[in-house]
């Protein structure tokens, strides 16, 4: 699938109810878990075939007494066709961790293929964990949160319509198929016209309420592909949050397969 | 006598009123129990230990600073003993690894550790490969569980804190976040864990114990629940059989205890209007109120039948009774409820509340026992059994009055004698606020933590939040060799059983990232490449098992979390000040030690000073009432040597039989003051009737008091005795030691005012009866008991 690591953040998830003729046939579980398939679907459908990416991204970290820190990175993104994407990140600060390049490949089943770029050592070293469920940069979001939203990480169940800022939502439910997430249970609100994830909630292992994420000023790219430029994550437990933006949204870079290799990691500062 | 007499005069009109108005004043006692008792829908427990500490408390400002900075590290802690004593065969594994998994799933559990989800590092190849230490037990050879235990041995993160030194015992370590506000999140957090225990031991047949501060949390909620729920029973008990065994009246027990249950209502009730939580000091209130109570309601009746038997009717006799007792009880309720209001000097919340409870429920006694308590009796029949004459006991009183009037030297000479030696013990007692021996052993979190303690690891944690003052600073080499060498200096300390220290991650790292060259485990010697192992490292982690607790949001600190075995206070005050100065000298850094174990241990040196100002207040009101009721300056200074001397010795013999006090017992001099000093107030007050009133010389004066009052005083402390006896049952040490020490306290009061105060009487003699023309009344009537028992 073909999504950018941050893409389904921001995304898109199908519903394309085919007015079933066996609906009635079906238990209300089946075809609630049918309509939740085909939302991510439709949303996936319609992110298709976006190529690459690249932006600029800046995480704000807070904790509840309001201190806070700033990180900054480079992403870029390239679709592909019958796997998940790949990903290359550059991390421009904190200072000395500067150059530093992570590169991932994500896949749609079984644990992503990672490569940390450490300019202080001057190697490439593969990172060789099925974790990826931990604090992306200490922040509140996790690996797993950013990485690429393939369809077959989850199985999905329709839970509900709800109307808010102006907008019709679909709710679906996705539950993780990894038994290392972090999550049991995810309910995502994306919106009838455009398929967009506007709001996620997340739910701990013991099924408590741990994170909401929210999604704000979505761009239409390339007439076709929706990014948004910021998102709030929120952790209720905690009561920390991180903020994070995207901004310099480029998409046709034209980048190929050799720009997300070992060596383009150090390459990559 | 001049008050008084004014009193009994009033005092025989109030009389008359209750009588007359029986039905109303016992409708109105009732609605007023239930107006009071209304507010014990408000009562609410309280399980936080924080509670001990007020907002202001140095130590605590410190723990709560250092848990906003990272997470909280409230924890239980468990340790799973195989019965073949292999922490690493197949089916221990197993345990383990389904008791971390489950873990995860306790109410407001935010992280688990252990040895199975441990995330061991190492090098293969070019590639870090990141893992549980063991996953999947049952299929892993002996080969496998070997290396995994050579492992865990040898990383710092676990020998010592999850895995024991043989590899006999192995651990899980679940940190919670129990949210501010609730008062049962940790009571269900424990009881979810108990059932997952019960769980692991009956599909494994591993023993799995438990402690951490969420056990203690919840220790101090059953410590609460089991002194409500079985001494007060206990204590009816023993007071039925007291009222039975003196009074031998059906009519009089259920008046008394009649007494003793609207007391409680109201003092309970009042408590829940004014909000105030129940700890487990505050629990301890309904016993001691019901004790003092006793004691008013058995004053009354015993005058109340002694004129009975002298052939008076019944409401005649009641009438006498309130006349002579409605001052004495009032004088002495309200020298009682000093004693207690003196706690409000104290910084711990619970002890405020306990004092405030009991002074509430020691004044609606005297008001239940001198409205409701007449009121019954003069609605329901009442019989007066013929009493024996003479008993052993009033011969006995008689010739220690002739004893004391003949020698009152020697006597004060053997006083002085007995309190000299026992005074010097006191230094003896030394302050120790161990949060563990609060609960004794038939406690299953003492057993368990004493446990976990001798085979398994420490109990006590304490932090110490090292700062850079740079963003980014942790990785500094300069930065992160002061914390390895203070992590260094902690592992050589002898109370040290663990340290959590960034600095081994480091080390760790560094070899790893270089083929796992045992050479290279040092701390790297570059800032950027500190922060580069760092930013890989946590990239692989899984959830929950961050660096949170380690480092804060601007990577600028970090936290070390060291593990100690068990100590008594004073030795874990001397070892956090000692870290504290030793990490100023070697390194600049400033930083103190904190956590629940060290605000225990400063616990009782915050109190103690305020409580000695606590008692000292409460000694001058208590004075100035005496002076005020006996009018007479001279009694007011002797009465109070006889008060306070009982207190200094019971810590004099707590000095040489125990010698270990903890912050409840620095409240007992207050309260027991309060107490004891009724003892005094009815002799000095037949004395000083005998010779104003009855113009006795001074000896003859002595002999009177004794005999007039003795007997009662003899059964006040029994019962006073008994109630805190059944106090001292407590299974929360803070409750027990403390009741201990006040029964201590009332027995040598005893002693003291038939010793020391008629001796001093007889000695300090007056040099005239000044007041002699201030007596006005007729003198019977204005004993305060006068009958035998």
């Amino acid at each position: 699938m073909y999504a950018t690591p941050f893409r389904r953040l921001m995304l898109c998830f199908t519903i394309f109810i085919t007015p079933s003729t066996n609906l009635l046939a079906d238990t209300p579980s089946d075809a609630s878990q049918k309509r939740g398939l085909n939302i991510a679907r439709e949303a996936d459908r319609r992110d298709a075939g976006f190529g690459d990416t690249s932006s600029q991204m800046a995480m704000v970290l807070r904790n509840r007494h309001g201190e806070q820190t700033e990180r900054r990175m480079r992403s870029k993104t390239l679709e592909q066709q019958n796997d998940g994407d790949k990903t290359l990140i550059v991390f421009d600060n904190p200072r000395d961790v500067k150059g530093t390049a992570f590169l991932s490949f994500t896949h749609k089943t079984g644990p992503d293929d990672q490569w940390l770029y450490l300019p202080a050592l001057k190697r490439v070293k593969r990172i060789s964990s099925s974790n990826k469920s931990g604090p992306f940069m200490g922040s509140e979001f996790a690996f797993e949160d950013l990485s690429s939203q393939e369809i077959e990480k989850y199985t999905y169940r329709y839970l509900r319509d709800e109307h808010f800022d102006a907008r019709d939502h679909f709710v679906i439910e996705r539950i993780p198929v990894d038994p290392k997430s972090g999550y049991s249970r995810q309910e995502v609100w994306l919106d009838k016209s455009e398929y967009r994830v506007w709001k996620i909630d997340f739910y701990d292992r013991k099924g408590e309420h741990l994170k909401t994420l929210t999604a704000s000023n979505y761009r239409q790219h390339l007439d076709q592909y929706w990014r948004a430029e910021t998102f709030e994550m929120v952790n209720h437990q905690t009561g920390k949050s991180t903020e994070l933006t995207f901004t310099q949204w480029q998409f046709q870079n034209g980048f190929s397969d050799r720009d997300f290799n070992k060596n383009s990691l150090k390459r990559a500062r | 006598m001049h008050t008084y007499n004014n009193g009994h005069h009033w005092a025989a009109r109030y009389a008359d009123w209750v009588i007359r108005w029986r039905w109303w004043v016992l409708l109105a006692s009732i609605a007023l129990a239930i107006l009071a008792a209304s507010g014990g829908r408000f009562v609410q427990m309280n399980n936080d230990y924080r509670v001990f500490f007020s907002e202001d408390n140095p130590q605590r400002q410190a723990f709560e600073q250092l848990q906003r900075t990272y997470t909280k590290v409230d924890n239980i802690l468990f340790a799973v003993v195989p019965r073949e004593g292999e922490g690493f065969s197949a089916n221990t594994l197993a345990a383990v690894e389904q008791l971390t998994e489950q873990a995860w799933q306790l109410p407001y559990s935010l992280r688990v550790d252990s040895v199975t989800n441990f995330q061991h590092t190492r090098a293969d190849g070019d590639s870090l490969v990141v893992q549980d230490l063991v996953e999947n037990a049952i299929d892993m050879t002996p080969t496998e569980r070997n290396a995994a235990k050579a492992i865990a041995l040898n990383e710092p993160a676990l020998a010592g804190k999850l895995v024991n030194t043989d590899g006999s015992i192995v651990g899980v370590n679940v940190t919670f976040q129990l949210p501010d506000k609730s008062m049962n999140a940790g009571p269900e957090a424990v009881a979810a864990a108990r059932a997952l225990m019960k769980n692991i031991e009956n599909e494994y047949g591993v023993q799995v114990r438990a402690t951490g501060t969420v056990m203690l949390f919840n220790a101090f909620f059953e410590a609460s629940m089991n002194d409500m729920s079985s001494l007060i029973p206990m204590m009816y008990g023993v007071i039925l059989l007291i009222t039975v065994l003196l009074l031998r009246s059906v009519t009089a027990t259920l008046a008394t205890t009649a007494v003793i249950v609207f007391s409680i209502l109201s003092a309970m009730g009042a408590a829940g209007h004014i909000g105030i939580q129940l700890t487990p000091p505050s629990s301890a209130a309904p016993t001691i109120i019901m004790t003092l109570a006793v004691a008013d309601s058995i004053h009354i009746l015993i005058t109340l039948l002694a004129g009975m038997r002298r052939g008076l009717g019944k409401l005649e006799a009641l009438r006498e009774s309130i006349r002579v007792n409605l001052g004495p009880v009032f004088l002495t309720s309200a020298t009682t409820a000093v004693g207690f209001l003196s706690m409000n000097f104290s910084d711990a919340q619970p002890f405020r509340d306990l004092g405030n409870i009991t002074a509430i429920g020691v004044m609606a006694a005297f008001v239940y026992s001198t409205a409701l308590l007449p009121a019954l009796i003069a609605l329901l029949p009442l019989r007066a059994r013929q009493s024996q004459s003479a008993t052993v006991g009033d011969r006995t009183i008689d010739r220690l009055a002739n004893v004391v009037v003949h020698h009152p030297k020697g006597v004060l000479m053997a006083v002085t004698l007995v309190s000299a030696s026992l005074l010097a013990l006191i230094p003896l007692n030394e302050l120790d606020d161990n949060f563990v021996t609060y609960f004794d052993e038939s406690t299953s979190f003492r057993q368990d933590t004493d446990f976990i303690n001798e085979h398994f690891s420490g109990i006590y944690q304490v932090q110490y939040s090292l700062n850079s003052n740079i963003e980014n600073g942790v990785s500094h080499p300069l930065f992160l060799r002061k914390v390895h060498d203070f992590t260094q200096w902690l592992r050589q300390q002898p109370e040290v059983r663990h340290v959590n220290s960034i600095s081994d991650t480091f080390q760790r790292l560094n070899k790893n990232l270089h083929a796992d060259n045992p050479n290279f485990y040092r701390l790297p010697n570059d800032a950027e490449l500190a922060a580069q192992y760092l930013l890989l490292y946590e990239l692989s982690l899984p959830y929950g098992l961050d660096l949170n607790n380690r480092l804060n949001v601007k990577k600028s600190s970090t936290q070390l979390v060291v593990t100690l075995k068990d100590m008594p206070s004073a030795q874990l005050r001397q070892f956090a000040e000692r870290g504290t100065r030793w990490l100023q000298q070697k390194t600049g850094l400033q930083a103190h030690g904190v956590g629940p174990a060290i605000m225990f241990a400063y616990i009782a040196e915050r109190n103690i000073k305020n409580m000695l100002i606590g008692t000292l207040v409460a000694v001058f009101i208590i004075a100035a009432l005496i002076m005020l009721a006996l009018r007479s300056l001279r009694l007011g200074i002797i009465s109070l040597l006889p008060t306070l001397l009982p207190a200094g010795l019971a810590f004099g013999v707590w000095g040489g039989l125990v010698g270990e006090i903890n912050v409840a017992i620095s409240m007992v001099a207050g309260m027991a003051l309060g107490i004891v000093v009724d003892d005094t107030v009815h002799f000095l007050s037949k004395y000083q009737r005998a010779r104003v009133e009855l113009g006795l010389d001074n000896n003859a004066a002595i002999r009177y008091a004794f005999n007039s009052v003795g007997a009662a005083i003899v059964v006040t402390s029994i019962i006073l005795v008994a109630g805190f006896t059944v106090l001292a049952q407590s299974s929360f040490g803070m409750n027990a030691k403390m009741a201990v020490l006040t029964a201590i306290t009332i027995a040598f009061a005893l002693v003291a005012v038939f010793t020391l105060l008629p001796a001093l009487l007889s000695l300090c003699k007056e040099r005239q009866p000044s007041h002699l023309t201030l007596s006005t009344t007729d003198s019977e009537g204005t004993d305060y008991v006068r009958n035998s028992v």
